[in-house]
């Protein structure tokens, strides 16, 4: 009788699913992809998901993205989702990052920091020519590729731990001091942003915010929409042990590891009108997975939105309501997923709204005419 | 590592939330009964469904529901509608043990997108509804913080300013939807984008009305045998949709002949457009009642 299915929809959906599960499988006969190829040959994606998603759970992280196709927010949302089911068993003290286990550490403040520079895997000074023999890799040869680098490390074992560059600025009365990691963080799993909110809220919000999103409202400061103007004091790369309190005895103890990528990024000293020394200020990034441009990007808008405690936002950037509350990947794309759902009785509304006042317009408008 | 990647993998608990989800949810839902009209911020877990398909009804619900409960789900008044079918598949997969009905009658919980049913609900019964903007002031002050201020204050100048600007420029109030009613006396509400034909049935009712934002985090109630009221001007009554013919006389449902109910207008490719209720439970209910009538007049 009409478009509109008195019923069927749960049918429709049944079939939506079936198809899309099929896409993955038709046209081909490649092999299924395995959860272990997704988390080693696609680990920076594989990052990002399990940075966005919230939760360090690398098989289900791998499994999210097999399942939504290679997209990114449908997968972090898959492991946002599971982690609802789960309770909250304890709180981690503060870590050090100092005792993470590197696989890249940079900076761009000084030529040569404590400890060196180690450039580590980057794609940034990769030239983006196409290796067109990758197309078609022999299984012997992909083998080999890891055989090669292993034969070839050096005997000295790497240090386990390094210096922070921020920890020599502090030292030299060019930073401020760390401020006390005491009392309980903010959780934001456990309760809603009600602004104004602290700082942990904040990095914890944007630990977990979308790349993309953060790249953005970041981007848009370093453009002029404000003026942090950041140099990266230290970026690492690398596996930082977690410690867990015994559930008895309450002693630390190293639970396994995470991989992460943390950001300081240096600003300039301003007016706190306090009248204290001035001293350089920082912005911190960090976030699991390697995934460099979000740790910056998170970094320069922690800066930005602390400058805005001393004279209220100037700019997009530095209004943490802004800021905060749009970062989510989460919420942002299921609620602009939304609106393909059916909006007919809005839209029905809509109209009545729309052809009251068209009617009346026009019996206006005679009457305009009608006067003359 | 391998062995541990073979583990069976994990399965959900009823309900699907971890039980101090629930505990925080049930707490917040009785503060906002307690406080009528005021949003309650909770934490909002995210859902197995995506944020603004109804992931704050969808919480509040499984707060609510036992195993000797009956649940209807309904998106713009119809039961068999794709984002209700997924709810309602969801519903069965983790509160095994609780019924599901499509007859507004026999429903115990029923969650609601964009529709209050037309059959006015009893003292029994629990309406939970879907909230995409929990704010009616939103339309004027995007900012949350300003905005928990102007709620404190019982502020609305800026609600009212945007409606009388809408009788200078235009004749009439161009809120279609989501129209702001006031609770209580205080509290302006965002009664969730219901059209305006439903507001009046917040109104003094029987029922208890709760509101879960799942995106924005806020959960608020119209309890029962509370006034509501939409905000209009004494000399600009509020009025809900306009369902007369060019002839002056009141559409009927093309399915039940109902002169009383919300219609959706279907275009049909030759031009002629086709009106049928929304609330397809009622309408199938009318249509039963009336056999003989609608016949005849189908006819006609």
């Amino acid at each position: 009788m009409s478009y509109v299915a008195v019923r069927g929809g749960a049918e429709a959906i049944a079939q939506s699913n079936r198809l899309l599960d099929a896409l993955r499988a038709l046209g081909g006969d490649s092999a299924p992809i395995e959860i272990d190829a997704i988390e080693r040959q696609m680990p920076i994606l594989h990052g990002r998901v399990l940075s966005e998603g919230g939760l360090y759970h690398p098989t289900l992280a791998a499994l999210a993205l097999k399942q939504s196709l290679g997209d990114p927010l449908e997968a972090a949302f898959m492991l946002r989702a599971y982690r609802s089911t789960q309770p909250r068993l304890a709180t981690m003290p503060p870590h050090e990052t100092s005792g993470m286990r590197l696989i890249r550490r940079i900076s761009a403040a000084f030529k040569d920091i404590p400890g060196g520079q180690m450039l580590g895997p980057t794609p940034d000074y990769l030239q983006r020519l196409f290796r067109f023999d990758l197309i078609e890799e022999e299984p012997q040869t992909f083998r080999d590729i890891a055989r090669g680098w292993l034969g070839n490390l050096p005997d000295a074992a790497l240090p386990t731990s390094f210096p922070k560059v921020v920890d020599a600025l502090r030292g030299e009365g060019l930073l401020p001091q760390a401020e006390p990691c005491d009392g309980e963080p903010f959780d934001i799993t456990r309760a809603p942003l009600v602004f104004p909110v602290p700082r942990s809220a904040s990095l914890a919000t944007m630990a977990r915010g979308e790349t993309g999103g953060l790249l953005a409202l970041a981007y848009s400061n370093m453009r002029g929409y404000g003026d942090v103007h950041p140099t990266v004091g230290e970026l690492r790369v690398g596996y930082l042990p977690i410690e867990l309190p015994h559930p008895v005895t309450g002693e630390l103890i190293e639970a396994g590891e995470v991989l992460m990528t943390e950001c300081e990024i240096i600003a300039m000293y301003e007016d706190t009108g306090t009248g204290d020394k001035p001293v350089f200020t920082l912005g911190y990034g960090a976030c699991f997975g390697h995934n460099e441009v979000k740790a910056i990007a998170m970094a320069i808008l922690d800066r930005s939105m602390q400058a805005s405690l001393a004279h209220g936002p100037r700019n997009p950037s530095e209004d943490p309501e802004f800021v905060l509350l749009h970062v989510d990947g989460i919420e942002s794309m299921g609620f602009c997923t939304h609106y393909k759902m059916p909006h007919y009785i809005t839209f029905q509304s809509d109209l009545d709204r729309l052809r009251t006042t068209q009617s009346k317009h026009q019996a206006r408008e005679k009457e305009t005419s009608d006067a003359r | 590592m391998r062995a541990r990647r073979r583990r069976k993998p994990a399965s959900y608990g009823f309900g699907f939330l971890d039980e101090n989800a629930k505990k925080e949810l049930r707490r917040a839902l009785l503060k906002a009964v307690a406080i009528p009209g005021h949003q309650v911020p909770y934490a909002s877990r995210e859902m197995p469904i995506a944020r603004g398909f109804g992931t704050g009804g969808l919480q509040v619900t499984l707060a609510l529901l036992g195993d000797d409960d009956t649940v209807k789900v309904i998106d713009q008044g119809s039961d068999v509608s794709v984002n209700a079918a997924n709810l309602r598949k969801f519903f069965a997969l983790v509160c095994p043990g609780v019924r599901e009905t499509t007859r507004t009658a026999d429903a115990t919980v029923i969650q609601t997108r964009h529709r209050i049913p037309e059959q006015r609900l009893r003292d029994d019964q629990i309406l939970v509804f879907q909230v995409p903007y929990p704010d009616a002031l939103v339309v004027v002050e995007p900012s949350a913080a300003k905005r928990r201020e102007m709620h404190g204050a019982a502020n609305y100048a800026r609600l009212w300013t945007k409606l009388y600007e809408d009788m200078v420029a235009f004749d009439e109030i161009t809120i279609s939807h989501r129209y702001p009613t006031r609770i209580a006396g205080h509290y302006v509400i965002d009664p969730s984008p219901i059209p305006r034909w439903d507001v009046p049935k917040l109104n003094m009712a029987d029922c208890l009305y709760l509101f879960g934002a799942g995106r924005e985090k806020r959960i608020y109630a119209v309890p029962p045998h509370t006034p509501a009221e939409p905000l209009s001007f004494s000399d600009v009554p509020f009025r809900v949709e306009d369902f007369t013919d060019e002839h002056g006389h009141r559409r009927a449902c093309a399915r039940c002949r109902a002169t009383d109910t919300f219609l959706d207008e279907l275009p049909g490719a030759d031009g002629v457009k086709t009106y049928q209720c929304s609330d397809i439970d009622h309408c199938t209910e009318t249509a039963k009642a009336e056999p003989c009538e609608r016949s005849s007049k189908s006819a006609a």
